[in-house]
């Protein structure tokens, strides 16, 4: 192809790219709008607050997936290792016993630890034994949400200690001069892997792998390392939602983080990552788990659409983002 | 006689920029008619535009003798004219009569008729003097017998006028004479053949015809009867070409860096053992598929491999290119689109890539200290780039290499492998790249150069090693480089055939 025909292209698809980081930010304002429109309540303090507060643990697992996905990776196991990770910390915090600071703290590593080592068992799989990570992850989503039933006998794995419970209550129910401590999770998570991602060496092999494997490796950036570290960090990332999770109901089920590997990677997409790797947006990310809970907000305050549905229509949304993402990428 | 397809005062924009301006050409049956041209010169443009896959924005096509426009490629196809695409476009699972006959296949009761399909590839194949079974999958064909394969669908459609664009670019010089059979073949029955390389020798070998183009206009078109290689080249690049090779640098020495023994890399190299010396440039030649890309990669551990490796005396093995890296040993791949550079990433992203550790604070990247390398490798390696802000998958060719060679560089690396280094280079750019390859070896380094191109070799190197079929043929000295001496090696056959050969690419 001659130089001066990607020339053209050059131009036109710049204002793409624009337009693709754009487009989440743009996708909000218009769904705050339309949420004001259907129902006056939408638009107050109390509202919108308990909307982000909602979508943190998913917003939190998404920015791990971020790095997953910008990869060139997937991860469909992190709603089965929130709900094992959610159940041995319960476990654990129970067969501790008292009530103290030290308690939690020590459940708080637990979870922290046993879902970096989940992780890390993905990343570990699917690096060494060079299986699609798609294959990989869903064996261990089967894996873990399994462990979790057993662990939990078919039933609830609840916090039996009620000190203990209102010691950790603050993590998902306290505020910070009025913002909410999820919230603050959250925008602590998303900082440190935006910064993590756009400006360490570390960030820039992640983008390099996903964009092309070969380059990366004929470039001597350690492939192993950085792809397993991907999935190390998305592990993490599922036991700091998890943390900000558990005191929210102090009980892990078989059906806890049900569809949050959807959630997580509807984010991710509608963020303007791609999927095949190779671009990374974390606050594209943070704001795509803004809009589906936004979404699931709004159909609860309106009376449009039944409020069972919200999974069909979160599914709804990962293909028309895909969508708009390959019309947007069309004409090249 | 008269043409059978007429291009008069062709135009084409994107935008507001002009790729093709005023372009006339007549293309006449039994007749070769080559066109050529540095990398974006127009040459594709224009073929697509004769071809139905463009429309030009002015200018109009006449199909014998009548005013025609094509609504795309199909409705050309109906009026006789098929392109041969650069590219393999082939679906790798099927079988050769399976993708011959793919989107047009031959039905019987509604079924598809395998039978008759299978004939009919046999046929066609074997009017292009090649055997290849039509049962078997395309993924197991060579490069060269794709596109014979290639080749044959287009030419399964009633032609008159079949286009190819570059051809030869990914076959040895026998794949290619063989081709050229085909193409004289087609001439002979009364087809035009429209015909684009920048592969001069190739034009000056098969080429009735020449039309230049420079910059998206026409130069010239001339009769290849007293029209040489060099004059070509000068009128392609616009000035004097005669010296395309640098001088040699005086500056090998006898003190041996690099010292290779019993190299085997399972499946393509077997017990190949070369010394690489201080300030020299050390050509590989041989034909695609010798081992040659395999060896260095095995060497500095991007495959499997084994045997030893002393790097100044030192005994070495490298398990990835990290650590040949560290070890001051770069390897440029001969696929820069595939393995050399992110395509969908920035110039800066690129060129940093290799060296990263030299552009972090802390942990944290230096994007300012990142800039000025690449303006500082913009100036030092003369890349051509309207914008500092483009992706490097559009760069020209050319372009490309530079920032590929620019990114090592930025490992001051001590042996540098090249594998083709000038492949789909435009021939200004190549002056250049010689001439940085020399500057190395005065430098004090060493470089290694894969090539598939035998004046390139001859040109540039002070001896070549040739390969043949993972083995290592022999050598040729500095005194002794001559295209017979590599053809002999790398082919094994010394007769009147080989030289022939030689005499036709080079």
């Amino acid at each position: 192809m001659t130089e001066t025909v990607l020339r053209t292209g050059a131009e036109r698809r710049k204002l793409n790219i624009d337009m693709r980081a754009l487009s989440p930010f743009i996708a909000l304002i218009v769904l705050a709008i339309a949420g004001t429109l259907i129902n006056p309540d939408f638009l107050t303090a109390s509202n919108i607050l308990n909307v982000v507060t909602r979508s943190a643990f998913i917003a939190i697992i998404a920015v791990g997936a971020t790095f997953v996905i910008a990869g060139g990776g997937l991860d469909l196991s992190v709603g089965s290792m929130a709900a094992l990770t959610a159940g041995v910390m319960i476990l654990t915090l129970n067969s501790l016993g008292s009530a103290d600071g030290g308690t939690l703290a020590l459940g708080m590593l637990v979870a922290i630890g046993l879902s970096a080592a989940c992780g890390m068992t993905n990343g570990l799989i699917v690096t060494f034994g060079r299986i699609e990570p798609f294959i990989v992850t869903l064996g261990t989503m089967g894996i873990f949400r399994s462990l979790v039933v057993w662990l939990a006998a078919g039933g609830t794995i609840t916090m039996r200690n009620f000190e203990l419970r209102e010691l950790y209550r603050p993590v998902y129910f306290g505020s910070i001069f009025g913002i909410p401590v999820p919230i603050i999770a959250f925008l602590v998570v998303a900082a440190i892997g935006a910064l993590i991602l756009y400006r360490t060496s570390f960030g820039r092999h992640v983008v390099a792998l996903g964009s092309n494997e070969d380059v990366a490796r004929y470039s001597g950036v350690p492939i192993w390392r950085v792809r397993t570290l991907t999935y190390i960090i998305q592990g993490i990332c599922v036991g700091i939602a998890v943390l900000v999770y558990v005191p929210r109901l102090g009980s892990a089920t078989p059906t806890t983080g049900l569809l949050w590997e959807l959630q997580a990677i509807t984010a991710v997409v509608i963020g303007g990552t791609a999927l095949r790797g190779g671009v990374g947006r974390i606050w594209g990310t943070v704001v795509g788990a803004v809009i589906l809970e936004l979404v699931a907000n709004i159909m609860v305050l309106s009376n449009f659409v039944s409020e069972f549905l919200v999974g069909a229509v979160q599914g709804a949304i990962i293909i028309i983002a895909m969508l708009v993402q390959r019309s947007v990428h069309r004409g090249r | 006689m008269d043409a059978i397809l007429r291009a008069e005062n062709i135009s084409k924009s994107f935008g507001p920029i002009e790729v093709l301006s005023g372009i006339s050409l007549d293309l006449r049956p039994g007749e070769i008619h080559a066109v050529i041209g540095e990398n974006g010169a127009g040459k594709s443009t224009l073929m697509r535009i004769l071809s139905g896959h463009l429309s030009p924005t002015k200018g109009s096509l006449f199909l014998d003798g009548k005013p025609i426009t094509f609504s795309g490629p199909v409705d050309a196809e109906r009026h006789g004219i098929v392109l041969v695409h650069q590219e393999i476009l082939l679906a790798p699972d099927l079988t050769v009569a399976q993708n011959l006959f793919l989107g047009r296949e031959i039905k019987r009761f509604g079924l598809v008729d395998d039978k008759a399909m299978r004939e009919r590839t046999r046929e066609i194949l074997a009017e292009l003097g090649t055997k290849i079974d039509p049962d078997v999958e395309v993924r197991r064909l060579s490069i060269a017998d794709r596109q014979l394969v290639q080749i044959a669908r287009a030419l399964l459609v009633p032609h008159k006028l079949v286009a190819f664009d570059e051809p030869t670019a990914v076959l040895t010089p026998i794949e290619a004479e063989s081709l050229f059979t085909i193409i004289r073949k087609l001439k002979e029955n009364g087809v035009a053949v429209l015909y684009i390389s920048h592969r001069l020798n190739e034009v000056k070998a098969i080429a009735d015809r020449v039309t230049v183009l420079r910059d998206g206009r026409h130069i010239t078109t001339r009769d290849i009867e007293g029209l040489e290689p060099l004059e070509m080249a000068r009128l392609m690049v616009g000035r004097d070409m005669s010296k395309l090779y640098p001088d040699k640098p005086t500056t090998a020495s006898e003190q041996i860096i690099l010292s290779v023994r019993d190299m085997v890399v399972p499946g393509y190299v077997e017990n190949a053992s070369f010394d690489l010396r201080r300030g020299e440039i050390l050509g590989f030649g041989g034909l695609i598929g010798a081992g040659r890309t395999e060896l260095f990669e095995g060497i500095v551990g991007l495959r499997p491999a084994h045997g030893r490796i002393s790097l100044r005396g030192e005994s070495v093995h490298f398990r990835d290119a990290r650590e040949a890296m560290a070890a001051g040993i770069v390897y440029l791949s001969e696929d820069r689109k595939g393995k050399g550079l992110l395509l969908q990433q920035s110039l800066r992203v690129n060129l940093s890539l290799a060296a990263l550790d030299k552009f972090t604070r802390g942990s944290f990247i230096d994007t300012g200290a990142e800039e000025k390398a690449l303006d500082g490798a913009i100036k030092d390696f003369d890349i051509r780039t309207r914008s500092r802000d483009l992706l490097a998958g559009q760069l020209s060719g050319g372009n490309q290499q530079k920032l590929l060679l620019a990114k090592m560089m930025l490992l001051n690396p001590r042996i540098i492998i090249i594998d083709e280094p000038t492949r789909g280079v435009d021939i200004g750019t190549k002056e250049q790249i010689y001439r940085f390859i020399a500057g190395l070896a005065e430098d004090g380094l060493s470089v290694i150069v894969i090539s598939s191109e035998m004046q390139e070799l001859i040109g540039l190197c002070h001896r070549v090693v040739v390969m043949r079929n993972g083995r290592i043929a022999g050598e040729v000295d500095q005194a002794g480089l001559s295209e017979d001496s590599i053809v002999y090696l790398a082919t094994g056959v010394h007769e009147e055939r080989a030289a022939e050969i030689a005499a036709g690419h080079a």
